[in-house]
């Protein structure tokens, strides 16, 4: 019995250990959140103007203390921007780390199950025809239909989970099947669609900060404080999940109960980010993966270390779109994609690395 | 404190896989094996009695309470489960994935005393030397003894565990099978295992019993269930209970004419 069950010589330090560990994934979390904090400062200094950070924070601290002009630039364009992007990278890092959790399938985000399709396509429902899912909803009539789509999407995956004999596999096929349903609808409305109405068809869908405001960082934010404490109370039962749903059964969880929850509250998440911003593409795979490598699965640690890896891609997205071309401001969708992809890539190819060794 | 089953009868939608099936009487530190052949019925008994599956008829009792009357949470704190396990790729390692066995049902904060417990379980089956290392790291003997310590970790009244010795060389076999049997033994609780190798059964359990389509055949000590003939025809093959000089028991089985 020499490898399993020799004699143990070094007990004592079992609980030191498990202790400095804790500690360390604290370290990582402050020590990645401050790095969150000098992006979004680096963000809002960057811009066609550019301000010193004491100019910036003193600006923050009182609207009017470098005259009407500041004022305007910080708070009404580039706080809001910089802010969003900070929201929506959680938003759609947490929706993706918690599709990943429940549907135990490392693919599974807004962007793969179709929900960013969906939207679009609501979206260009608003732009082409001007039809409104849901009447009076005035100059947000595009962002109201990408929420409806998108929900609708996120409710119609609810429904699969729920029928017999249908995996997590099976959830990430249907993910395919609504993107390129929802695809050739999109390209329905472009072939019908004007040269003005196309633009901001494929404006929407390269995904762009520029549609922030305060009202909607208002509900991101309030969102984000339900959601996350939501999933903190279950990160137990969530981690347990990641060991398969038998296993997690024989534990005492309720699967199906803590999947229909949990995709309620991450499918108003990913559908409020997504109709905020448009296609973002990717942020929900590399936040999670980075703080999967990082911190492990233990979702007391995982899921705002996720959160803050998916604001910090999207808040350097953000200064990268500003960067490229001084005084144009890329689609951060574009930027998110590239960047995204090589870095999952090798996320993946150091995953396969790790298990090899 | 004894643990029985009456009248139990469950299955999967129309179709029934126990048809009333009934044992009783297994008391505290003994170790029953569950045998029978490949689709008897020995997982979904295993499910029905932690709750996994909703039975059809029939109560589940243990020191005189019905589980099926029990609440999941309350169920899952006396009788722990370990099934058929078969890899695991998240990126946990052993000491974290036992201590989330634990905190299923003791609160969220991690104190002092869980630490304890777990690295008290990973030092009664010997794993403590394994503490720090990846779930995906270790080898199949070594994620089915981290499988028994999440099983062992909430010191349950019951353990059920299903097949943990399939696809395990003789080393690790023998190595679940004296940790599990230690393990019901010292802390005085009921084991039942389900177990395809009959030898094992007659060297680590106290009773065995032998269920078909969803049916027990035969439920006594292992001499007498492993000698049955009713064993021959459940498993078709010629079996013969044979003794070796020190006076261990061990089946002797060929697939025989009449099985051809």
């Amino acid at each position: 019995m020499a490898d399993i069950s020799q004699t143990n010589i070094n007990t004592a330090p079992i609980e030191t250990s498990y202790a400095s560990l804790v500690g360390r994934r604290a370290l990582i979390l402050g020590v990645s959140t401050l790095l969150l904090i000098l992006c979004f400062f680096i963000d809002v200094t960057n811009g066609p103007g550019q301000f010193s950070i004491s100019t910036v924070l003193e600006t923050i601290w009182d609207k009017t203390s470098h005259g009407i002009r500041l004022e305007v630039i910080i708070w009404d364009f580039r706080l809001p921007i910089a802010v969003t992007a900070v929201l929506v990278g959680a938003m759609l890092s947490v929706a993706g780390a918690q599709m990943q959790t429940i549907l135990n399938n490392p693919l599974a985000e807004p962007f793969t199950l179709g929900i960013s399709s969906a939207a679009s396509f609501g979206a260009s429902l608003a732009i082409v025809l001007g039809w409104s899912v849901i009447p009076g909803v005035g100059h947000l009539i595009v962002t109201m239909n990408a929420f409806f789509f998108a929900l609708a999407t996120c409710a119609f995956i609810l429904m699969a989970t729920r029928l017999k004999g249908v995996g997590s596999e099976t959830i990430i096929l249907f993910g395919i099947a609504i993107f390129f349903i929802f695809n050739a609808a999109l390209a329905m409305m472009q072939y019908m669609a004007s040269e003005d109405q196309i633009s901001r068809i494929v404006f929407w869908m390269m995904g762009s900060l520029t549609r922030a405001s305060w009202e909607k960082i208002g509900l991101g934010a309030a969102l984000l404080a339900i959601v996350i404490p939501f999933c903190l109370m279950r990160s137990w039962k969530l981690t347990a999940l990641r060991m398969g749903e038998e296993t997690a059964e024989s534990l005492g969880v309720n699967v199906a109960r803590l999947r229909i929850e949990m995709l309620i509250a991450i499918s108003i998440l990913a559908a409020t980010a997504v109709a905020f911003v448009g296609t973002v593409g990717f942020v929900g795979l590399v936040g999670p993966h980075i703080a999967r490598m990082i911190v492990g699965e233990d979702q007391r640690f995982f899921l705002p270390l996720s959160a803050v890896i998916g604001a910090l891609v999207m808040s350097t997205t953000s200064i990268l779109s500003k960067m490229i071309t001084p005084g144009i401001l890329y689609p951060i969708g574009i930027i998110t994609a590239l960047i995204g992809v090589p870095v999952f890539i090798s996320v993946i190819l150091s995953t396969r690395k790790l298990r090899q060794s | 404190m004894s643990f029985s089953v009456k009248n139990l009868n469950a299955g999967y939608d129309r179709k029934m896989i126990l048809n009333d099936v009934n044992f009783s009487n297994i008391k505290n530190g003994q170790l029953v094996g569950l045998i029978g052949p490949n689709a008897a019925g020995k997982s979904t008994l295993f499910k029905t009695i932690t709750g996994l599956l909703k039975p059809k008829q029939g109560s589940v009792v243990l020191n005189d309470v019905d589980l099926t009357q029990e609440k999941r949470e309350a169920r899952a704190r006396r009788v722990a489960y370990m099934p058929q396990i078969f890899g695991c790729n998240a990126f946990l390692s052993v000491f974290e994935s036992v201590l989330l066995a634990l905190k299923q049902s003791s609160g969220w904060r991690v104190k002092a005393n869980d630490i304890a417990q777990v690295e008290k379980t990973l030092s009664d089956l010997g794993l403590s030397h394994l503490s720090g290392r990846g779930l995906s790291q270790l080898s199949g003997g070594q994620a089915q003894m981290v499988a028994v310590a999440r099983t062992l970790v909430r010191e349950p009244e019951l353990v059920l565990l299903d097949e943990p010795t399939s696809a395990l060389d003789l080393h690790h076999q023998l190595s679940i099978m004296t940790a599990v049997r230690n393990a019901v033994t010292n802390k005085n609780i009921i084991g039942m295992i389900a177990l395809h190798d009959l030898n094992l059964g007659a060297k680590f359990c106290d009773r065995l019993i032998l269920i078909r389509e969803g049916k027990v055949l035969a439920d006594d000590v292992p001499e007498k269930v492993l000698s049955m003939p009713e064993l021959n025809d459940t498993y078709r093959v010629e079996t013969s209970l044979e003794y070796t000089k020190s006076g261990a028991m061990f089946i002797d089985a060929q697939l025989g004419n009449a099985y051809l």
